[in-house]
């Protein structure tokens, strides 16, 4: 097929499969965090309130958009795009199966990665348009977050590029196919690798324990504070989306992607993503929110030592593999 | 009894005011009185720097309501509803407090019964009080959507079975209306005690695992530990009493020093703590939940036989009269101390006071806000906060 027709049939199914899925995540998560509350959780809007994310959208653009007085209209209006943009541009390059993969490029794991580190400006311009004191303090935190945290991503992006030889995702998850995933071998380093993923993605798509730049309890909404109507829907929506994607690339990155027996790849890399994201709002359900003193400590006197300890021992182990 | 005469050494922090303000940079933040963390209304200016507080004024006052005035206007019969509304944690305690201070003057004798059921609901309004402290704890330290959530929901539940049993006695959940001057309102019903003992077993259970949580948690010790560190000179200068006096290291319990209701009858143990950090007085409260259970499971097999209050049973509501005098009574609230002075002789022939003032603990509390915040973080801010456990109905009055 046509590259360029490949490429746009696969985006605008990806893009709207993926919205589709987070909108219903948003029914998950409130189910799921009903049960571990003793709680029920939505009930009333559809069999076992399964229309909750209709209601939600419809109700969301009935409300009266405002732009507050002092507040920079054009950045206050582009923000919310800008965020849902970028979020979305990251998963052109997920690979969900051999060929349902919108763009397959060699830069993939670099794509991923400067598309997320994107993410911090519409935050900022958010937190800076809205001439709110909330949002400001709330974009100087994620700016504060987002660039720190690039960093133990990046590096634990890298040991599966530097063990697979290739910075596409297609083919990290081939090499994965033919050497076992990277999550079980090589045995430490990979894990390791993982977990540092994870923990980055939490703080990059602002997740609890690092939700520090939204944190409802002290900064109201943070950069959202004065957003109404669907454009704060858009921000909610890039928010999940970005945690959504996160997941499937920790999943083609580190679980083996399309990888699995019995079904077709699309099936296993989809219930990997869902794992993943599962686990994302486990942990938002269950810890508090740490402070943002605390999460740069955790991030410059651990994670980044670790990342480069990580890449370290995956390049040696690439060397030792090469050398036998 | 262990009170320091010592005024306060530490600088007061209203007078630093003009220093911070010639300064440009500082970026003035008005936390409330809209904010989800201010547990209601209430105001405080933030001078920040970056996002370190160099300075902060504290403004109650949102929830005025004049109940002080309004009580000289009521009888002291009428005035039992409005006053569950002060402090709306631990209604009770309201109700007990300024009906205290109304037997004192007007010389009814509580009889025995009474006595030993008000200090179980006491006892149980503490428990219920601390665990909406502990909630709404884990909402300002973990906000309104994750894990603060968990835990507040965990406490509410365990709450609703201590509402369930207040309701039982009473007919309500929330505002009771069950203590008058002379005694009770309510009895207890039959098997009552059966479900006391129930209830108690279940939650003791579960303070173990919030204890846990307290404890070892890292993020929890993270947050609370050594942070916003009241100590002992500092409450006692500025009235604090309670749970933060206690985890302050003074061994100060009005239960124990100045025995009121039944408590007289049993052994209290004061749970002490020194740090003086958020951390100690969370301990300090888990504790105090801990030992009201082990009060109610002592008291609640050995209520004595008898009246519940020293009136024969009628429709209309009694009517109190007292002409003259002045007096003070004061109970251990979750919070604190838990005053009533009253002056009698006012309207109504003598049925409503000349003047009611109510001593609330949390006021106290919230003084030390300005002495204790520069330094911090906004952050640490709402932690301090919450862990002063303000209500504001109390507060504002």
């Amino acid at each position: 097929m046509n590259i360029w027709l490949h490429g746009a049939i696969y985006s605008v199914l990806i893009a709207n499969v993926l919205l589709t899925m987070t909108a219903w995540s948003i029914w998950f998560e409130r189910k799921f965090s009903a049960r571990m509350q003793s709680r029920v959780g939505p009930t009333i809007v559809g069999p076992m309130g399964l229309l909750q994310p209709i209601a939600d959208a419809i109700k969301l653009l009935q409300k009266e958009s405002i732009v507050p007085d002092k507040a920079d209209r054009a950045l206050f209006n582009l923000a919310p795009l800008l965020t849902l943009l970028f979020s979305l541009g990251i998963a052109a390059v997920v690979p969900f199966s051999p060929e349902v993969i919108a763009a397959d490029l060699d830069v993939g794991v670099i794509f991923i990665l400067a598309m997320g580190g994107m993410m911090v400006f519409p935050v900022w311009i958010a937190g800076w348009a809205s001439n709110n004191k909330y949002a400001l303090l709330g974009g100087m935190r994620a700016v504060a977050q987002g660039i720190s945290y690039e960093i133990p991503l990046v590096l634990a992006a890298l040991v599966p590029v530097t063990l697979a030889g290739s910075m596409s995702l297609s083919d990290i998850v081939r090499h994965q196919i033919e050497h076992g995933w990277y999550i079980f071998w090589p045995p430490g380093p990979g894990l390791f690798a993982f977990v540092l993923f994870f923990v980055a993605s939490l703080a990059e798509a602002n997740r609890i324990p690092f939700d520090i730049p939204e944190a409802e309890s002290e900064l109201v909404a943070g950069v959202t504070t004065e957003y109404t109507g669907m454009k704060f829907g858009l921000f909610y929506l890039a928010e999940y989306l970005h945690t959504l994607i996160s997941a499937a690339v920790g999943a083609a990155l580190f679980l083996g992607g399309w990888d699995g027996p019995f079904a077709p790849g699309l099936h296993w890399m989809v219930l990997k993503t869902l794992l993943l994201f599962g686990l994302v709002f486990w942990v938002r359900w269950t810890l508090i929110r740490i402070r943002i003193d605390q999460l740069m400590s955790l991030c410059w006197t651990w994670l980044v030592p670790a990342g480069l300890v990580l890449v370290m021992a995956a390049a040696l182990w690439k060397w030792g593999m090469a050398g036998s | 009894m262990k009170f320091s005469t010592a005024t306060a050494t530490v600088a007061d922090p209203y007078l630093d005011i003009s220093t911070y303000e010639a300064d440009a940079d500082l970026m003035v933040l008005n936390l409330g009185p809209q904010h989800p963390s201010t547990h209601g209304v209430f105001r405080i200016k933030l001078y920040l720097d970056g996002e370190v507080i160099v300075k902060a004024v504290p403004y109650p006052g949102f929830l005025h309501r004049g109940v002080e005035k309004l009580c000289e206007k009521l009888t002291y019969t009428m005035m039992t509803p409005i006053i569950d509304k002060n402090d709306y944690l631990s209604p009770m305690m309201n109700e007990q407090a300024i009906n205290m201070a109304f037997e004192d003057l007007h010389g009814s004798a509580v009889p025995r019964r009474a006595k030993y059921l008000r200090t179980i609901f006491a006892e149980l309004q503490r428990v219920a009080s601390h665990l909406v402290w502990l909630g709404t704890f884990g909402v300002d330290l973990g906000g309104a959507l994750g894990g603060g959530t968990t835990l507040f929901m965990h406490c509410f539940r365990e709450r609703e079975m201590i509402l369930d049993l207040f309701e039982e006695v009473t007919g309500c959940r929330f505002h009771y209306n069950t203590h008058m001057v002379g005694g009770n309102r309510h009895d207890i019903p039959a098997k009552w005690a059966k479900g006391v003992h129930r209830v108690i077993g279940v939650i003791a259970e579960r303070i173990d695992e919030y204890e846990i949580l307290l404890t070892s948690n890292k993020m929890f010790v993270d947050r609370t530990k050594g942070v916003g560190v009241i100590d002992a000179e500092l409450a006692l200068s500025l009235g604090i009493t309670g749970p933060i006096l206690r985890a302050a290291g003074v061994d100060h319990d009005l239960r124990r020093d100045a025995p009121y209701h039944a408590y007289d009858e049993v052994d209290v143990r004061v749970a002490v703590e020194t740090a003086g950090d958020c951390q100690a007085r969370a301990i300090v409260r888990i504790l105090e939940m801990r030992e009201s259970l082990r009060i109610v499971g002592e008291l609640i097999d050995n209520v004595p036989e008898g009246p519940i209050n020293g009136y024969r049973p009628t429709k209309t509501p009694l009517q109190v009269k007292i002409t003259k005098g002045q007096g003070y009574a004061c109970l251990e609230g979750p919070r604190g101390e838990l005053g009533t002075y009253v002056i009698a002789g006012g309207d109504n022939r003598g049925a409503s006071p000349y003047r009611l003032k109510i001593r609330s603990p949390s006021l106290h509390a919230m003084s030390c806000l300005p002495y204790v915040l520069p330094g911090l973080t906004v952050s640490d801010t709402i932690a301090t906060f919450g862990s002063l456990d303000p209500v504001m109905g109390e507060v504002d009055r």
